[in-house]
């Protein structure tokens, strides 16, 4: 994969949307890149958009069909590319965002499990993971949840087998590569290893997450008192 | 509730099986991953509003399969339009698709859905509700919008700002939708279209499939002849409403307005709007097939139709004739 100069194919996705693939895997490099192309977009068509979804290595632009078509989004993207992809990377850095977490087995069940399997003691897991940068690769599956990557690949642990009916909010999970925090309490199937006693998302506030796609995130192993008085609840 | 100049229109007396408050949707607001919700079936939501001359996309009821009882609390205007459910206003049957002059008092009665399964109730002004994030529509998945993101329940005060009276219009019967349960949709090939093999594709659009139990507001599971994907990974990307994923067990799920806003299924396309409308009208057991369109194909189509304004006519007599002592002030 030539990452060093990726291409872009634009395929229709809906009436009204396409879809942007980048020839390059997922990077902190495609993920800049996406951003850019985004920044771009949205500043040369506005209000002819209706969302721009980034994420791994695609970008979905859905437009206004009533203001424009497939063809003018199509050239536009090409346009924005061209200008993105030959000058230097000039679009701003993210946001660096530091979580507390508080990792222990009354919040990480799954703590024992990836360090047996990786034949380290839970104090290095904890160590590793909260030792390193993410980058929120993209968001969705549910309100304010961020792909965070990549996680040190001693500690990459498959999904459960089976997930659970009901993750408590705030847990901060493992699944292969990908780390994430659980913004509110749903069904998951995550290695949970903490939990984060910080709202991620919160309609009342602005902005209404601490993250946006491109940003980086670091762990802060915190201790129980730290926990509580940060208003985590176990 | 602090809705300074609203007042109570009516009182849901018994919600039905299930009755959400839907705006145009929340768009814009992927970047949270938050979906965008809004009506499941927009051509009958759009109908409603147009009846009242309201804005497109102002604020109205979509009812799940019916069984709905309302109490008027204050002089309003309402039309009742998506799946035919037998309307009956103080025990006389009222038409669908039609401006309804209410008066302090009067029963609403909307039976169940005997064609189609999403009903449609708007008012004259449109409900009135916070938004959230810039939209009033209900996603029960993420508890946002509509009265904190649920659906209605019994006793559900829904509040109006009081406005002038429409003309009492109704659409053409002619121009009715008819929810039959066999469908044939459009599909714009797009995403991993090129990638399934082409005897996956003739097996797609020449298949006939069915409406599984698994069908709600975030997508219609069907069932039929199995589609292969030549396995390789794919990573989650954003979808649309309408999409059409196959999953490793080769069976189709058709995306609807409360979606997830990614997804890491193959896709071989997205239904037209126009025949989503009609998809999320079908039961379980009705059949569907597929025919493939082009993106030019779909924008032509798209322009025709909006091009193509039915004109509503003055009420009929069955419309004036409602147990009205005299027309509301």
């Amino acid at each position: 994969m030539s990452d060093a100069n990726p291409k872009i194919t634009i395929e229709p996705a809906a009436e009204n949307a396409l879809i942007i693939y980048f020839s390059s895997s997922p990077s902190p490099k495609t993920t800049h890149l996406i951003q850019s192309l985004k920044q771009g977009l949205q500043d040369s068509l506005d209000h002819k958009l209706i969302d721009l979804v980034p994420s791994f290595a695609s970008l979905l632009v859905q437009y206004h069909t009533e203001l424009t078509d497939h063809f003018e989004i199509k050239a536009a993207i090409n346009c924005v590319w061209e200008r993105v992809n030959t000058t230097s990377q000039n679009a701003s850095a993210g946001k660096k965002v530091t979580l507390p977490v508080y990792y222990a087995l009354e919040t990480g069940p799954d703590l024992p499990t990836i360090a047996q399997q990786s034949g380290l003691s839970v104090s290095d897991v904890i160590q590793l993971h909260s030792s390193q940068e993410y980058l929120v690769y993209s968001i969705g599956f549910a309100p304010g949840f961020a792909y965070l990557g990549e996680v040190d690949a001693r500690i990459a642990t498959p999904r459960l087998a089976t997930p659970r009916a009901s993750v408590p909010k705030g847990s901060v999970g493992i699944a292969d590569q990908q780390t994430a925090v659980y913004p509110a309490s749903s069904p998951g199937g995550w290695n949970i290893i903490g939990k984060c006693p910080v709202d991620l998302f919160n309609m009342n506030k602005s902005p209404t997450m601490p993250y946006i796609v491109g940003d980086t995130v670091r762990f802060e192993a915190i201790d129980k008192e730290t926990f509580l008085s940060l208003g985590g609840t176990l | 509730m602090k809705h300074d100049q609203a007042v109570s229109a009516l009182t849901l007396l018994a919600p039905g099986i299930m009755s959400l408050l839907q705006d145009k949707g929340r768009l814009g607001q992927a970047h949270l991953g938050l979906t965008q919700g809004g009506p499941a079936d927009s051509l009958a939501f759009d109908y409603a509003n147009r009846l009242l001359a309201n804005d497109k996309g102002t604020t109205a009821l979509e009812i799940s399969i019916g069984g709905t009882k309302l109490r008027c609390d204050h002089g309003c205007q309402i039309a009742i339009t998506g799946a035919k459910a037998g309307v009956k206003i103080n025990n006389m049957p009222a038409a669908q698709w039609s401006v309804l002059t209410l008066q302090k008092g009067d029963h609403i009665e909307i039976g169940y859905a005997e064609a189609g399964c999403r009903i449609y109730l708007a008012v004259k002004g449109g409900f009135v509700v916070k938004p959230q994030l810039g939209s009033t529509s209900t996603v029960l998945r993420e508890r946002m919008g509509g009265y904190d993101g649920n659906a209605l329940g019994a006793n559900q005060c829904l509040f109006i700002k009081p406005t002038s009276l429409v003309p009492t219009v109704e659409l053409p019967q002619a121009y009715i939708p008819t929810y039959p349960d066999e469908l044939s949709l459009r599909v714009v090939i797009g995403y991993q279209y090129e990638y399934f093999p082409s005897l996956q594709r003739r097996r797609f659009f020449s298949g006939r499939y069915k409406v599984t139990k698994q069908a709600d507001r975030m997508g219609y599971r069907l069932s039929g002849p199995t589609i292969e994907y030549p396995s390789r990974a794919l990573y989650s990307e954003g979808v649309c409403a309408g999409a059409i994923q196959i999953p490793p067990d080769g069976q189709p799920i058709v995306l609807g307005a409360d979606k997830q806003t990614m997804g890491g299924y193959p896709k071989i396309g997205s239904l037209l709007s126009l025949d989503l409308n009609q998809l999320m009208q079908a039961s379980t057991g009705a059949v569907v097939t597929f025919t493939p369109i082009t993106i030019e194909d779909a924008h032509a189509l798209l322009a025709l139709h909006r091009c193509r304004e039915v004109p509503l006519i003055r009420g009929s007599s069955k419309n004036a004739q409602l147990p009205h002592k005299q027309e509301a002030t």
